[in-house]
């Protein structure tokens, strides 16, 4: 079986593989968590069925949705800045793709190593609030310009815990790098037992608390979903958008959910590694081949229980005051988070 | 911020249209006002009726108008409960109140024979008497309602966030709730103790059980939310007493065949779901009421926004409108 996978594949099929897999790495999540979560979860919470009709138990009812969103008309308002605002969606979706290139999903299956991946995917992360700020900007809408302006507000508030929250980590794995993050935890050992390596989540839980929350928040799920508050501006900025538009924003929010579920799961759980210890691996390069296919197995069920956490928080909370939300950015997370630095700092100094 | 609340915009005439209708026919044009708690639209007419003619309901009538009545103010509050949270983004308890009110439209079904407009009421009684197995069958939803009553409480009002958002959100103090006319659980929530089912000796069971009148110090969103959600839990307690309690006997009076009211002028109001509703009749003798002015609860209750909204947040607005708890249709009537 190792020999199989360890065939040499040129260049270009590297890179068609590349491509086909970060296709796959942020559709496949988007239409899962979609499917799981949005269509089955919240249903069950909220004592109904969900979709039944389209595929078993209504597995095929995303197929269905799409079909219907690519069916209508593109509308642009008339006082719109008609290419920005064609733009827009795709700028948004273009973050989610860029961020998943950096996320390691097993020893050799990653699309870039880059030494400083925690800066790039922190620096990425927020290209999608320039697409939300010009979608709001350019739909000529006062409901839109609101919501792009609050989550303008909002994503650039809660970047700064999210990188808060990282920094800890990185002090601990000492690398930014997050194919070096993943092997410090799975090779680490916890007082000389390794039989569950080290994951960052036992020393940097209030780390892992905060950078959910920023993720809750960088998404404009439900206790921070002020850019889109139905009940007072409509749909933020989205209002305007329909069609394929509207499609490539929602898949985006839910792709960009499972992107950051990744990212949180390869800094903090251990990402697409097992316990090195279990099969006696020293070292990223003693890493069986097989973990090429079982690491992105396993990174896509961290993932789910991560996206899981998310949505279940959003189907049963309500939402912050816009005043309220910043309020807990600034006064509530970062402190923490620089404590959380400030600790860590001292610690690994220390030990 | 700055608002003014526009009525007219769903009127549809009752007052007027009362007039050209008999007694009888009246109460299936009326139950229509608020839409969600309708069976407590007509007792305050049917009450008026009755004290204009001079009769009462026999005794089994008035608790089973008494059940049916707090059935109502279930069936409406509850919504309001589950329609809280999704003002303020929380999908869920909607979906919640939306189940459990479906028992309780079922037991108003069973008892009535409608779910929404039951139109049961009669001068002198009731259309019919409950049905077989109704009574055991209310007391396993009144069950299921206070379990129901818990589940908002933990889901809802235990959360931080719906607690800053409503806490000290929207004050409205007794003095200007007084001069407003607000009636029901938001002049309550203001700390004024006032609630029509105590207050005024109706022929009516509500004098016959044990239960107390819930009102909060704080006057803000949280209070007029909370003091509802206790009214519901409390609803669930008369109803359950006055099952146990129910006489034996006729649910219909001994009244004409023709029913004609005569001369003279009554008022009756009761305390509904949303406040103080109340019915002026106006009769000349005739088959049908003279004049009738109906006093209904959100159009009172929303002339307070101008002063309440005054310099809130906007998200703000959200939250007050859906704390005073108004229904288009009892507004404009």
């Amino acid at each position: 079986m190792s020999a199989l996978l360890a065939v040499e594949i040129p260049y270009w099929g590297q890179s068609l593989l590349r491509v086909l897999g970060g296709i796959v790495a942020v559709l496949l999540p988007a239409g899962t968590i979609v499917y799981l979560f949005l269509f089955k979860m919240m249903s069950f919470m909220q004592s109904r069925l969900g979709p039944m009709e389209a595929g078993p138990f209504g597995s095929m009812q995303l197929f269905a949705e799409v079909g219907k969103w690519l069916q209508k008309e593109d509308i642009v308002p008339a006082e719109a800045d008609a290419r920005i605002y064609k733009l827009a969606p795709v700028i948004v979706l273009l973050s989610t793709f860029l961020l998943v290139v950096v996320v390691p999903f097993g020893p050799d299956a990653y699309f870039v190593d880059f030494s400083a991946g925690v800066f790039y995917a922190l620096a990425i992360g927020s290209v999608s609030v320039i697409g939300i700020l010009v979608a709001g900007w350019s739909s000529a809408n006062k409901y839109s310009l609101l919501g792009g302006l609050r989550a303008a507000g909002q994503l650039i508030a809660y970047e700064l815990p999210m990188v808060l929250a990282v920094v800890g980590v990185v002090i601990q794995a000492g690398s930014m790098n997050l194919q070096d993050i993943v092997v410090a935890q799975n090779s680490g050992s916890i007082f000389g037992w390794d039989g569950v390596g080290f994951p960052f989540v036992l020393t940097q839980f209030v780390g892992f608390l905060v950078f959910m929350i920023a993720v809750q928040a960088e998404l404009t799920q439900v206790p921070f979903d002020m850019p889109i508050a139905e009940s007072e501006l409509v749909s933020g900025y989205m209002t305007e958008y329909s069609g394929f538009r509207f499609l490539i924003f929602f898949i985006g929010e839910f792709a960009t959910a499972g992107v950051f579920a990744f990212i949180a799961s390869v800094l903090f759980l251990g990402g697409w590694g097992v316990p090195f210890s279990w099969f006696g691996w020293e070292g990223l390069d003693d890493v069986d081949n097989w973990m090429n296919i079982g690491g992105p197995l396993i990174m896509f069920t961290k993932m789910l229980v991560l996206t899981g956490i998310i949505m279940w928080v959003r189907f049963s909370y309500p939402r912050f005051r816009e005043d309220q939300l910043q309020r807990f950015a600034w006064k509530v997370l970062i402190p923490i988070s620089l404590a959380n630095i400030a600790l860590t700092a001292i610690v690994k100094v220390a030990v | 911020m700055w608002a003014e609340p526009s009525a007219g915009y769903m009127h549809r005439g009752y007052e007027k249209l009362t007039e050209v209708r008999t007694f009888p026919q009246v109460t299936s044009l009326i139950n229509r006002i608020d839409w969600l708690g309708s069976f407590a639209n007509e007792v305050p007419f049917i009450l008026a009726a009755e004290k204009l003619m001079d009769i009462e309901a026999p005794p089994r009538a008035q608790h089973i108008r008494t059940i049916l009545f707090e059935l109502s103010r279930i069936a409406n509050v509850g919504l309001f409960l589950g329609d809280l949270g999704v003002q303020m983004g929380a999908v869920t308890p909607v979906f919640m109140a939306f189940r459990d009110r479906e028992y309780v439209l079922n037991l108003i079904e069973g008892a009535t024979g409608g779910r929404f407009h039951p139109n049961f009421d009669r001068i002198g009684g009731l259309k019919d008497d409950l049905p077989k197995g109704w009574i055991d069958e209310t007391k396993q939803v009144m069950k299921k309602l206070r379990r129901f009553c818990d589940e908002i409480d933990d889901l809802l009002f235990g959360n931080e966030i719906f607690q800053s958002r409503m806490r000290g959100v929207g004050v409205i103090p007794s003095d200007i709730a007084l001069q407003y006319g607000l009636s029901g659980a938001n002049l309550r929530a203001s700390g004024v103790e006032w609630d029509l089912r105590r207050d005024q000796s109706l022929p009516m069971a509500w004098d016959k059980v044990d239960w107390k009148v819930w009102t909060h110090p704080d006057g803000d969103s949280w209070a007029r939310c909370w003091v509802r959600l206790q009214e519901v839990r409390e609803s669930t307690k008369i109803v359950d007493q006055l099952l146990d309690t129910i006489p034996a006997g006729p649910v219909m009076a001994k009244v004409p065949r023709i029913i004609k009211v005569p001369e003279g002028e009554a008022w009756v109001s009761t305390e509904n779901p949303l406040g103080e509703m109340g019915y002026y009749v106006v009769s000349k003798g005739d088959l049908g009421p003279f004049r009738v002015k109906i006093r209904s609860a959100s159009f009172n209750n929303m002339s307070i926004a101008p002063w309440v909204l005054k310099g809130v947040y906007v998200p703000d607005i959200i939250t007050i409108l859906a704390s005073l708890y108004f229904i288009l249709g009892d507004i404009d009537r």
